[in-house]
């Protein structure tokens, strides 16, 4: 069988050579050489060097500290505090309240937290913080405009148009041109307390303030002790009413104590008691004269 | 019949699972070389915009991406004569296509020339059952042709319905849809030796490759050479290989007859080494360098050094003229062609509409050839060469690769054959009830 010369080379792979470059055709023997091999080295190096604890407390150890060392480079460092748009006993109340030391790192400043400690205020409507460049914090408030004067059984609260408190005011003068309103439950209600004074503008001076009665309706209160009791429903159509009454008739202007409206179906007056004295006797010298 | 629909499925799914993988290797195992080339199947790519270029015989499907030939070692007559040594010339050639294409193929078309391919046609008739031609109706009357007795130790490597008729209307390649009383099939089956199919399945196995597929190199070279014209009204392909010849004749772009004679280009080369006394390696040399077919008297003069490393100086000078040459190469090409003159006479060659004849292979590459070959087989004579597919290196592009080369474009466009066809209804349903009842007598 065995050829007498042998040739001189045969071109022919070995069985094993043929199957070992066929394997190493394999696309995914290939990927797995490429990209697994270095992987599977760079993991077990990374892993048998963390194997020992100390190693792993020094590795921990440095990077805090280069994490520290990057936290309090200066550039990160927030130095000032720019309060706009809260007036000044405001905004030193705000520098007051929030839980910031300067200098401090902007990392360690919780922009959130500090911003709902500056909501939690009654004054202020809306706020926004930014770090601004040159380790300014800056803090943008939004004021809530009072609208009206709250004297509740606890004192005299100013309040803003959607009812939330501002400020507790010591007295009334102090806030003349602010409408005043009165009883439990009337800061819940103050939209329609500024409608129904809106309402009343006709009044003039002469208004004092709305009382919330029972939670449920409001009277105005006039000067002369005069009130005008209005519905539950549709009060500003039921003061508007009586406003346009007294313009005519100067309903008003009399000796008038209390005007119902409350149902309106049925209108209803109350004299003062002089005015009823009175009534009575010139009805009785009209009946005694005839 | 079972068996051989089982095996060719097999190897039909096999196909599949390559085309859906998108790699497969083309392996021709020759008498002189084995070729490997691998195909990279990613669609039919458009080649012109505005479809001014069609599909190109179906060859832009594909694309050739790694090539690679050997010298054959233990193939005589295109059939496996040791199989160590074959399995050595696959491992060479696939592991230099992989290499050239950067990847790893599992799957493997194959083809060779030898074990003695027989034709048979066959037909059949059948009544339809309804109007129209079905799936089912294509099935039964295939699978109603009277197979001949081949002989047990026999294989069918194609079978190939060829043209289906309607009634009275003939040349149908398509019948389905069709409306009709009997239909009836002609069917061109090629069988060969089983042991040679055994051998080779053997080798390619021992590679660590899955066959999907396999073929005859006569028929391959014919699907590459012969243009469409030449497939539609009938030609026949000669391919002059290493140890064997293949015939094949095309008609209606069907493969008719297939043949093969068991002598080629090696044979000359022998007689070369025997008449001048050379060593085949220098024989082949000269062949190569100075062979033909016709002798002027300027090859009087021409003088060739066939040399020798005897030590004797006048041994080692010897000289001889290329007449010479010529004159021992003629006798034998003059055989093969005269054998395939008888073979195509056999085969009725003479009636065809059409007789043109296509040489190809690595022994048409002879000079002179052409005028010879039309002086034995007619004057419808020419050389052909395979097909150009994509990315086909320019080394691979001659006539020596023309069944390579067709293997594939059968890789890319097979043919339909029997069992592609489903087996009819009517088996099924028989075996299943046969089943059927079996269980009702086993449990009751």
């Amino acid at each position: 069988m065995q050829p007498m010369m042998p040739s001189l080379r045969d071109p022919a792979p070995s069985r094993l050579r043929y199957r070992m470059q066929r394997w190493m055709l394999t696309p995914g023997i290939r990927l797995g050489l490429r990209l697994g091999v270095p992987l599977a080295l760079i993991l077990g190096a990374g892993g048998a060097w963390l194997a020992d604890g100390a190693r792993r407390e020094a590795l921990t150890t440095y990077v805090d500290a280069q994490w520290q060392a990057i936290q309090q480079r200066p550039e990160f460092m927030v130095n000032l505090v720019a309060i706009d748009g809260a007036a000044p006993p405001l905004a030193d109340h705000i520098r007051g309240i929030i839980p910031v030391s300067l200098p401090v790192s902007s990392f360690d400043l919780d922009l959130e937290a500090i911003r709902q400690t500056v909501l939690g205020l009654n004054p202020v409507q809306s706020a926004q913080l930014r770090i601004r460049p040159g380790g300014v914090l800056q803090i943008e408030i939004t004021e809530r405009t009072p609208a009206i004067l709250w004297r509740s059984r606890t004192g005299l609260e100013m309040l803003d148009e959607t009812g939330a408190r501002i400020y507790r005011v010591a007295t009334r003068a102090s806030h003349a041109e602010l409408p005043l309103i009165v009883g439990d439950g009337a800061d819940a209600k103050v939209a329609e307390a500024l409608a129904l004074i809106d309402a009343a503008a006709p009044l003039g001076a002469r208004l004092r303030g709305l009382v919330r009665i029972g939670e449920r309706r409001w009277d105005v209160v006039l000067d002369r002790e005069q009130r005008i009791l209005l519905p539950e429903t549709e009060p500003v159509r039921a003061l508007e009413r009586v406003i346009a009454l007294s313009e005519i008739k100067e309903m008003l202007e009399r000796d008038v104590a209390v005007v119902d409206m409350r149902l309106s179906e049925r209108p209803t007056l109350r004299m003062s008691a002089e005015a009823l004295q009175d009534w009575w006797r010139i009805r009785e010298i009209n009946s005694s004269g005839q | 019949m079972t068996d051989l629909y089982q095996s060719q499925r097999a190897m039909r799914q096999m196909r599949q699972q390559a085309m859906q993988r998108g790699v497969v290797a083309i392996l021709d195992i020759g008498s002189s070389k084995t070729a490997c080339l691998v195909l990279r199947f990613d669609g039919v790519g458009q080649l012109s915009e505005d479809n001014s270029i069609g599909p190109m015989a179906g060859q832009s499907g594909f694309r050739v991406i790694g090539a690679a030939t050997t010298r054959s070692r233990g193939v005589q007559f295109g059939e496996v004569t040791a199989m160590q040594e074959t399995e050595r010339a696959i491992r060479t050639a696939v592991q230099a296509a992989q290499k050239m294409a950067e990847i790893r193929v599992d799957h493997v078309i194959a083809c060779f020339s030898g074990a003695n391919p027989r034709s048979y046609g066959l037909d059949a008739t059948v009544d339809l059952e309804g109007q129209v031609v079905t799936e089912n109706e294509v099935a039964r009357v295939l699978s109603a042709c009277e197979v001949p007795d081949y002989g047990a130790a026999r294989r069918v490597l194609h079978a190939q319905p060829v043209n289906f008729a309607l009634d009275h209307r003939s040349g149908l390649s398509d019948p389905r849809g069709q409306i009709g009383q009997s239909l009836s099939v002609d069917l061109h089956m090629l069988t060969v030796d089983a042991d040679v199919i055994q051998n080779l399945v053997h080798c390619i196995r021992r590679c660590d490759l899955e066959l999907a597929g396999i073929a005859s190199s006569a028929y391959a070279s014919g699907v590459s050479v012969l243009v469409e014209d030449e497939q539609e009204l009938g030609a026949a392909c000669i391919d002059l290989g290493g140890g064997a010849t293949g015939i094949s004749i095309f008609m209606k772009k069907h493969m008719i007859f297939a043949d093969c004679i068991r002598m080629g280009g090696e044979h000359v080369t022998g007689d070369i080494s025997m008449g001048l006394g050379i060593p085949a390696s220098t024989a082949e040399r000269i062949k190569t360098f100075y062979g033909g077919v016709h002798a002027t008297g300027m090859d009087d003069r021409e003088r060739i050094d066939i040399g020798g490393d005897t030590g004797d100086w006048e041994h080692d000078r010897r000289t001889v003229s290329r007449a010479e040459l010529i004159g021992i190469m003629r006798p034998r090409v003059e055989e093969i062609l005269e054998e395939v003159r008888a073979r195509l006479d056999a085969a009725g060659f003479e009636h065809m509409p059409s007789q043109q004849i296509v040489l190809t292979g690595g022994g048409s590459q002879i000079p002179g050839l052409d005028g010879l070959a039309s002086r034995i087989l007619g004057q419808q004579v020419r050389l052909g060469r395979p097909l150009r597919v994509q990315g086909l290196p320019q080394a691979a592009t001659g006539p020596g690769f023309a069944s390579a080369v067709g293997l594939a474009l059968f890789a890319a466009h097979p043919q339909d054959e029997w069992w592609d066809f489903d087996i009819p209804v009517d088996r099924h349903s028989a075996r299943s009830f046969r089943r059927a009842v079996r269980w009702f007598r086993d449990n009751w």
